[in-house]
């Protein structure tokens, strides 16, 4: 924490809830090599073209993680675990939409637009 | 003493060592709010991914999409994301002049971020590739747009909080605000890493 925090607002008490310049620059730096490793699987041409979109799915997902945590702030502490609550759910709901809407299409586009099925019999 | 605007502020709270209580309860407000942005998001996600290959006989993402330039566009927004941090930092410190030259340097990244994204879309449209060219242009067209208008709103709350920083200075007020402003700020930067993972880089495959 940085320490004029304690100087002007000692009474917060909390200051997990603000972050400290080391948090910022510590997420920043990560964001960037992150950010650096989703381009650089893609553009590069080193890395095999079927461990592309597993590898930029898992450089997103730390990202992600990594910016709740230095940017957001979001962790376990007792006031922080309400709004931890909340976005668990909301990652719930988000999945059911997202994997959800894939698979019902999924099977939708497999099950009725068939391009090699016949037409369908005249009697 | 501040004059409350609102009408949410307790005058009593003030000089109570747990001063932080109504700051925290809008926060959490505006954290639930942001999550239901968030399933907004996860449609506008969900519809793209269904119809990202339905382009109709017309350009795929990966003929479209220029990654060298995307990437400015992430370092733009994320580097905008790091100087609202350090104003945060500076606002709890209580400098003033600092908050507003981090402020400053955010609204320009923001700014470019956005410039960047309207000579994108300026430039797909004139090639023919539209939102009316095909159910995944339309999709694209919508979900990055609509994270491009969350981001302009953004710079229109960020000039608004610029203006009340330099006449009112850092009170109870606007340092609730500035906190609700980082909150969206940085989810909009959260947001963008799923849209270039999910529409650039899967596209560009």
């Amino acid at each position: 924490m940085a320490a004029s925090n304690h100087v002007s607002h000692g009474h917060h008490g909390h200051d997990d809830a603000h972050g400290s310049l080391k948090s910022y620059v510590v997420g920043f730096g990560l964001s960037i090599l992150l950010t650096l490793a989703s381009f650089g699987t893609v553009m590069s041409g080193a890395v095999p073209h079927h461990l592309m979109m597993p590898g930029i799915v898992v450089f997103a997902v730390a990202q992600l993680l990594v910016q709740l945590v230095f940017f957001l702030h979001m962790g376990t502490s007792p006031g922080k675990r309400g709004n931890l609550a909340i976005m668990l759910f909301t990652l719930l709901i988000l999945a059911i939409v997202v994997v959800g809407s894939l698979w019902v299409l999924h099977n939708m586009n497999v099950n009725m637009m068939h391009p090699a099925l016949p037409q369908m019999p005249t009697e | 003493m501040s004059v409350p605007a609102d009408g949410l502020h307790v005058p009593s709270a003030h000089g109570h060592d747990h001063g932080h209580d109504d700051g925290s309860k809008t926060l959490l407000g505006f954290w639930i709010y942001l999550m239901s942005d968030c399933l907004i998001f996860s449609g506008l996600f969900a519809t793209f991914a269904v119809l990202a290959n339905a382009t109709a006989g017309g350009p795929t993402g990966k003929e479209l999409f220029e990654l060298p330039y995307v990437l400015g566009e992430t370092a733009l927004l994320l580097v905008s994301s790091f100087t609202f941090g350090l104003a945060m930092l500076d606002m709890h410190a209580g400098r003033r002049q600092r908050v507003m030259a981090w402020l400053v340097a955010t609204f320009l990244l923001g700014a470019g971020f956005i410039g960047m994204e309207v000579h994108e879309f300026a430039h797909l449209i004139h090639e023919g590739a539209g939102p009316d060219r095909s159910a995944f242009l339309s999709s694209y067209f919508t979900l990055v747009g609509t994270h491009g208008l969350h981001v302009t709103a953004g710079l229109l709350w960020l000039l608004v909080m610029m203006d009340q920083v330099r006449r009112r200075g850092l009170n109870d007020d606007t340092r609730r605000r500035l906190s609700c402003l980082s909150l969206f700020w940085h989810f909009l930067d959260i947001v963008w890493i799923c849209v270039f993972t999910f529409v650039y880089l899967r596209g560009a495959i």
